[in-house]
């Protein structure tokens, strides 16, 4: 292989947003290599295999999903942009997902790709709310969500000038949150807006064979624009020169150029990379707020509706009535997750999955998985199966065979391992609380992109890689 | 080449980085944004993909010329027939 040491662009890191940049990049004609640390692309949208399964990280369904014809929508820019056809994905829709609170679940909402039936089950459940949830719908249809250098308003402050009842609130919030939302407690309603959009008014939907088949289409396009790739190939410094970024030197020693450098590394883990550093006393003052999940997978001998569970493809569910999105006071926060259902999706002539899978997800403190020994560890992990396992079953039917006897196998992952494989601080899924919407950096020619350039979810992601590829390298004429 | 073929190489353009609309009954003389949903960034594609597939430069400040396909065909005409003339 005939390896080069110049590039225009550099990006580091091979996940939706670093492959959707390369793509732009490469389509017109820039020189664009991708480095990335680990073996595998996808990031913290990724998959793995384990005895002979593979399994999807992040991805329980791909939001933003809206039906062929349908236009000015997130999916159809990324999908032009990125001269990609719709079929490619071969998405398949949700058959339903329901928002429930209480021990029991007792209040619950539901949910389809058809935003009628969710503002019908409003209307119903909460009748003296339902014109202060148009109202709020209206606001979100008006909402410039794509200005790159809006002022950050919150949320709860908006939402309760149309909603006053905190339990509808509180469910309106859960979902979003817990798909989208980087800080504790409120966010952005920029960020609010750009999520219920994705999870309301659009909708959800997933190839069969999960985020593989969507990582697979990405690298086609980048490999037939002309697009390189070096794979264990780690960034350890970006060289800076007179607040210019000269290049990067890779794990190996090796010293590659670049007129460009784009990272999806984080804000923060990008900064430590600068040699020198930007700072002499750099402190990360986002140290402890990222927030993390734990993730239960579960494998089936059988259909989730064949254990008596219903159709649901996603179920948010919280046993109070108020809702609490924080980084937990324990290893674990079961008091509230998301339940996934991958067989849930019409795959129709595709065909079923062929085994039944269970995936829950709750928050996790990263500080206290990652200060266990090795045996504390594992032993944490099982307790920490079990707890999640059985606060998500509140809040389905109880099933119809015990569960220990139709299950084939069973993973998890913690906030440490989502570290370890991603390079992401404290294994944050949703990167730092504080987003650079313009990507910019201390230097002049280095760029965010991913999660802490802020448009999260798979779909998110690949736009802001687009975007920074557009805004700071393309629209300069390269 | 005439105003028709530059023409032709914009819908090409367009029926490329847009395969989701229907160009058969595009007006001549009508902003071709009134007529289909392209924002700024199908724009931005359609001035990388003349640079790209043609050669042709469209500065900032000349995008609004593209706002319709017959003001297309006034502006790069030229701009084709002097690359031609060149090359």
């Amino acid at each position: 292989m005939n390896l080069r040491s110049h590039y225009d662009v550099v990006i580091i890191g091979a996940g939706m947003s670093g492959l959707a940049a390369g793509i732009r990049l490469a389509h017109f004609g820039q020189r664009v290599c991708i480095f990335e640390r680990h073996n595998a692309v996808g990031g913290l949208n990724g998959f793995y295999s384990l005895d002979g399964r593979k399994y999807d990280v992040g991805l329980h369904a791909l939001t933003n999903f809206v039906r062929a014809g349908v236009k000015g929508t997130p999916l159809g820019k990324l999908l032009r942009q990125l001269r990609i056809e719709r079929d490619e994905f071969a998405l398949c829709e949700q058959r339903q997902s329901r928002i429930c609170f209480g021990p029991q679940g007792e209040m619950s909402l539901r949910f389809t790709n058809d935003f009628p039936v969710f503002e019908a089950e409003v209307a119903d459940r909460f009748p003296a709310e339902i014109d202060g949830f148009r109202r709020l719908v209206a606001k979100v249809r008006a909402f410039d969500d794509v200005a790159l250098e809006a002022e950050a308003v919150s949320a709860r402050t908006v939402v309760a000038e149309c909603l006053r009842d905190p339990l509808l609130i509180d469910m309106i919030f859960c979902p979003i949150m817990y798909y989208g939302s980087a800080s504790p407690g409120d966010m952005d309603f920029g960020q609010f807006v750009i999520m219920f959009k994705a999870l309301f008014l659009e909708g959800f939907a997933r190839p069969r064979d999960g985020v593989r088949v969507i990582l697979r289409v990405l690298l086609e396009k980048y490999r037939e624009s002309g697009g390189e790739r070096r794979m264990k190939c780690g960034v350890k410094r970006i060289v800076v020169q007179n607040g210019r970024a000269s290049g990067v030197e890779l794990d190996s020693g090796e010293f590659i150029t670049a007129n460009h450098i784009i990272s999806s590394a984080g804000s923060e883990e990008t900064a430590r990379l600068l040699t020198p550093p930007a700072k002499a006393d750099a402190v990360d003052r986002t140290a402890g707020a990222r927030l993390s999940f734990a993730e239960t997978i579960t494998i089936l001998n059988r259909e989730p509706a064949d254990l008596g569970w219903g159709q649901d493809t996603i179920v948010f569910f919280n046993e109070g009535q108020r809702f609490h999105y924080a980084r937990p006071s324990e290893r674990i926060d079961v008091r509230s997750g998301v339940i996934c259902f991958p067989n849930n999706f019409e795959y129709g002539q595709e065909g079923r999955l062929p085994e039944g899978i269970l995936r829950v997800t709750c928050l996790a403190d990263y500080q206290r998985w990652a200060s266990l020994s090795e045996d504390d560890y594992r032993a944490a992990k099982a307790l920490g199966y079990q707890a999640m396992q059985s606060s998500a079953q509140r809040f389905l039917p109880a099933p119809r065979t015990a569960l220990a006897d139709v299950t084939l196998a069973t993973d998890m992952f913690t906030p440490k391992t989502v570290e370890r494989y991603t390079g992401h601080l404290e294994g944050a899924i949703y990167g730092s609380p504080a987003k650079v919407r313009n990507g910019r950096t201390s230097v002049e020619n280095l760029y965010l992109c991913g999660t802490d350039q802020g448009f999260l979810g798979i779909i998110g992601a690949m736009l802001s890689g687009i975007s920074m590829a557009n805004f700071h390298v393309l629209t300069k004429g390269g | 080449m005439t105003k028709d073929d530059v023409k032709k190489v914009v819908l090409d353009i367009i029926a490329d980085i847009a395969p989701d609309e229907d160009l058969s009954n595009l007006k001549p003389d009508v902003r071709l944004r009134d007529q289909m949903q392209l924002d700024s960034m199908d724009f931005l594609d359609i001035v990388m993909e003349l640079r790209k597939r043609h050669g042709i430069e469209v500065p900032e400040a000349d995008y609004l010329q593209l706002a319709t396909l017959d003001s297309c065909g006034e502006y790069l005409t030229p701009k084709f027939n002097a690359l031609a003339s060149k090359g």
